[in-house]
């Protein structure tokens, strides 16, 4: 009964992202991933260095700071920092806590995120650095 | 209004004249096998609505034009379109927000157009059942002279997922439903969550199996734009992300528990 | 192309749902199709605001149905059939709570229970609601629990352009598909016409732009006749320039209508007098006919505002506090800001009265059928009557729950039991009439036609004129001859666009086809009723005549074309006819 393909489709623009803000910031944490990923895979080489000694522990200091991994690691960092922050910020959204008649607000919820995110932080930091 | 080469003109004549150009994306399938744009000026109105303008267009100036209306008071969803890029409910959007003008007036994106600024929506439709958004009861159905109990405070877990007039407006801003048609989309998710907070409803487990799957919130990257879009502030981004939350807390206990605990 | 169904429903409003539901559930072998001109969800029932009326629950003591039916017969001037109300007034109550287990969510007590609240021309307080978008929510719980019955055949944005009717049996429908242009016969066995009113018919209408009439004048054109069609009622509450309907919940909350001097003019008009507290079945609690009546008195007092759309009164919400008109009056703010730019916390509403329901409609029985058989007919578009001369706000969407389950029963059991007949004789008819659509396609198309913006205009100014809240004989003489020439030009109006996909002028040039027959049974009917009742008002016969009209008008189509006025009288139970009064 229908005459689907006399529709038009409007094809999707490769640009589209461009087009608001929302949808760059959209684009740039699906590409946090990959930086997220790189993070595993170079605590993954820090752990072998170090298991094997020494040596392969000073050679991996060494290839970290060459200006083009410190450069990477900084890129990477800001796209970490992007992911946590966006995905503090969704927290409220997906938890909804009642205690009782009172509804937690999601503010509130929000700033037990980055409250834990400071302790934990502080504990990681104090472990590293007595 | 016309273009026009004459550097003499006089500085102070005002350069709005009443009237407002509206550039109105046309299809006709029967004739054009893509959109073009056709532009009209109308009365610029203060209490007018792009919809005002768009009526006026097709009893005045060109009956070939085809959109959807019908209450013009925002509570039916059938005008939603994209006006200078955003979408909107053309009912509820005015003219004098976009004065000196030009509005542009296109269909909602995300959609095939049928015609002009009419959109199919029957993928919409085809997907709404499959989340079966009605009230699944359970064994405590109350007798037949009597209603459920529902506190106010309980009535607050879904109401505002209950306020979807299905506009589609959700769908055309949402880029994940542009790269995914398959992907069941924001209304029809606020609808299933709607029913699921429902304290009347036991048929959580019945939805379950299309809300958490690849096509469900799980295809939800959190845009957000839903919920910008949403002219009844339903916040449809909102309920997916519960539901996120729900699916995994789910899918953990199905895992780590024997059956009869879940 | 031809399609076959048991039982095909014309509307896919909150009537229609409930009906093809009914049906489903009373039969489900039996094949069920919803043909509607828009998406369900679309359908005006959307709009509906304050509440749906019935007596709440057991443990409500101090109201009963009698007290509902009574309010209801009162309010009608004792034009409705009472034993209609009667069946009404129990079953209102069964279907509203059918509405909650399907998950409407009805606005709540603290406890749990159902809220109500007052509403005009009601002694009790028995109006259910969902805050102000009673309608939306009760279309939607509907559409979402029809999506449960997938046997339920749907056909989104199709129009019924002719009822077939054979041997004096209605067979079945023809109807376009807007996407496609398609034109099909769809063969059925019955049909229930449950297409809503048809305020666009006059210029200043809180009805939306598809409340053409259509149902009403497919059952004229097929030989049905219409009931009580003077009777029009005008909401007192609308928005100038749009329409936009304030909700009558507006003033049960306690608002108060203030003329330009700040006072509360409906004192003046025997409704009682004013309080702090809104008292029942007075004041601004009065029915809409004696208020909407009330404005223009005062209008000709010279005691209205002068508004840039015409003359208003004031609604004063301002004392109700934000606290209250946000929980239960959101939807009244939300409108105020986006088209009046006002905020009601803090300002005046102007308002005006606006052309908002029709009391008549197509004739038929306490279980929806009509006449001519085969044929059902529910919800606005039909006329049962429990109305009778003017409709108490918010019995209307019960009257659709009610008589759309009524209507859905009486006709699965009527194809249950109806012998099969010959298709040949309907399809031929079919057919015909598809040609007839191709021939208006194609012959409509060319420049130097009248436009049918301006004969629908006119059409619409000649209503407001000659068939308002005042009528006497010289207007609306004035108004069927305004209408009989539009006929005329109508025949000659051309349309721009040929195209077969989604061709909505070709729409609107049917829609506006059979406005005009409704607009003359209006005007006809009231030509004819030589009294004052309700929402009829003969500014030339000013009294009620109970000897002469305490009956329906039934006005039906000859087979030469004319209108013809009959009258049938109502039917009393327990109420014989009184003093409508009010605020005393």
């Amino acid at each position: 009964m229908t005459t689907a393909d006399r529709r038009y489709h409007h094809p999707v623009s490769f640009t589209w992202w461009a087009r608001k803000p929302s949808y760059l910031l959209f684009v740039l944490r699906e590409l946090s991933s990959v930086f997220v990923a790189w993070f595993v895979v170079y605590l993954l080489l820090l752990v072998a260095a170090v298991s094997s000694g020494n040596e392969s522990y000073q050679g991996f200091l060494e290839w970290s700071s060459h200006p083009l991994m410190i450069a990477l690691n900084v890129i990477a960092f800001a796209f970490v920092l992007l992911h946590a922050v966006t995905w503090f910020g969704l927290a409220p959204k997906a938890i909804v806590l009642r205690l009782g008649s009172w509804r937690v607000p999601p503010n509130l919820i929000l700033a037990a995120h980055y409250g834990a995110w400071l302790v934990i932080s502080v504990a990681v930091a104090w472990v590293i650095l007595r | 209004m016309s273009e026009t080469d004459d550097k003499h003109a006089v500085p102070d004549m005002p350069d709005t004249t009443g009237t407002i150009t509206m550039e109105v994306a046309r299809f006709r399938p029967d004739r054009e096998s893509e959109p073009s744009w056709d532009s009209y000026d109308v009365p610029l109105r203060k209490e007018w609505a792009v919809l005002d303008g768009l009526n006026h267009i097709k009893d005045q100036l060109d009956g070939t034009l085809s959109y959807r209306w019908s209450c013009r008071m925002g509570i039916c969803g059938s005008c939603g379109m994209t006006v200078n890029g955003e979408p909107k409910l053309t009912c509820s959007t005015f003219l004098t927000d976009y004065a000196p003008g030009p509005v542009r007036v296109e269909p909602l994106a995300n959609f095939p157009v049928i015609r002009d600024l009419v959109v199919d929506i029957e993928d919409f439709m085809a997907k709404l059942p499959t989340v079966k958004p009605w009230l699944v009861s359970g064994d405590e159905e109350p007798a037949e002279d009597s209603e459920y109990r529902q506190t106010p405070a309980e009535m607050d877990d879904y109401r505002r997922y209950s306020m979807c007039i299905n506009c589609m407006l959700c769908y055309s801003a949402c880029p994940v439903y542009a790269l995914d048609p398959d992907f069941i989309g924001p209304a029809a998710i606020a609808l299933a969550q709607r029913y699921n907070l429902d304290s009347r409803d036991e048929g959580n487990e019945d939805r379950r199996d299309v809300l958490a799957s690849a096509e469900g919130v799980w295809a939800c990257t959190f845009v957000g734009e839903c919920s910008v879009a949403c002219p009844k502030d339903v916040d449809p981004a909102g309920a997916i992300q519960r539901y996120k939350l729900t699916a995994a807390t789910q899918a953990v206990k199905d895992l780590l528990l024997p059956r009869g605990a879940r | 192309m031809a399609a076959w169904h048991n039982v095909v429903i014309i509307g896919g409003g909150g009537a229609g749902l409930r009906a093809a539901i009914a049906i489903a559930e009373a039969n489900p072998k039996l094949n069920v199709a919803i043909v509607s001109k828009v998406y369900p969800m679309r359908s005006h029932t959307v709009s509906a605001e304050g509440g749906a009326a019935a007596v709440a629950g057991r443990d409500d003591a101090d109201d009963s149905f009698d007290e509902h039916a009574y309010d209801t017969v009162s309010g009608s001037d004792w034009l409705c059939d009472q034993d209609a109300v009667e069946a009404f007034v129990v079953e209102a109550r069964r279907e509203l709570l059918q509405l909650e287990h399907w998950g409407c969510p009805w606005s709540r007590r603290p406890d749990g229970r159902i809220a109500v609240r007052a509403f005009g021309g009601m002694k009790k307080k028995r109006t259910w609601f969902a805050a102000d978008k009673t309608g939306f929510h009760l279309l939607h719980t509907l559409f979402q629990t029809a999506l449960s019955y997938s046997d339920i055949v749907r056909y989104d944005e199709w129009f019924v352009t002719k009822l077939l009717v054979h041997d004096g049996r209605v067979r079945g429908v023809v109807a376009v598909e807007l996407a496609t242009g398609a034109t099909e016969t769809i063969v059925a066995d019955a049909v229930i016409v449950c297409t809503g009113g048809c305020g666009r018919v006059f210029p200043f209408t809180t009805n939306a732009n598809i409340k053409t009439g259509d149902g009403m004048a497919l059952a004229y054109q097929a030989g049905a006749p219409l009931k009580d069609m003077e009777f029009v009622q005008y909401h007192p509450t609308g928005l100038p320039f749009t329409g936009i309907l304030i909700t009558e919940a507006a003033r049960a909350e306690g608002g108060w209508l203030l003329n330009k001097d700040g006072y509360r003019y409906l004192q003046d008009y025997d409704l009682g007098s004013p309080t702090d507290q809104p008292t029942m079945r007075s004041m601004e609690l009065g029915p809409r006919d004696r208020l909407s009546q009330a404005f223009v008195h005062e209008m000709e007092k010279g005691r209205t505002i002068e508004h840039e759309a015409g003359h208003v009164v004031h609604l004063d919400l301002r004392h109700l506090g934000k606290e209250l008109i946000d929980s239960r009056l959101p939807f009244v703010r939300e409108l105020c800001a986006s088209y009046q730019n006002i905020d009601p916390v803090s300002e005046l509403v102007p308002v005006r009265p606006v052309v908002h329901y029709m009391m008549g409609g197509i004739h038929t029985d306490i279980n929806g059928a009509t006449p001519l058989t085969g044929l059902y007919a529910a919800g606005e578009v039909a006329c049962v009557s429990i109305n009778g001369a003017n409709r108490l706000g918010s019995n209307s969407l019960p009257e659709l729950l009610v008589f759309g389950a009524r209507a859905g029963k009486a006709a699965a059991e009527f194809v249950s039991d109806v012998p099969g007949a010959a298709t040949g004789p309907v399809l031929a008819q079919g057919r015909d009439e598809e040609r007839r659509l191709h021939r208006e396609l194609a012959g409509r198309h060319g420049s130097g036609g009248e436009r049918l913006a301006d004969i629908r205009t006119e059409m619409q100014d000649a209503m407001e004129a000659g068939a308002g809240i005042y009528r006497d004989e010289a207007s609306l003489i004035k108004a069927i001859d305004k209408v009989a020439e539009l006929k005329e030009r109508f025949a000659r109006a051309a349309i721009d666009d040929t195209s077969r996909t989604f061709n909505t002028e070709l729409i609107a040039m049917l829609e506006l086809s059979g406005m005009l027959d409704v607009a003359e049974c209006i005007v006809a009917s009231a030509l004819r009723r030589e009294e004052s009742r309700g929402a009829h008002q003969r500014t030339d016969f000013p009294g009620r005549n109970d000897e002469k009209y305490l009956a329906h008008s039934l006005i039906r189509r000859t087979p030469a074309g004319e209108s013809r006025v009959d009258y049938l009288p109502v039917t009393i139970t327990r109420w014989p006819p009184g003093e409508r009064v009010y605020g005393r």
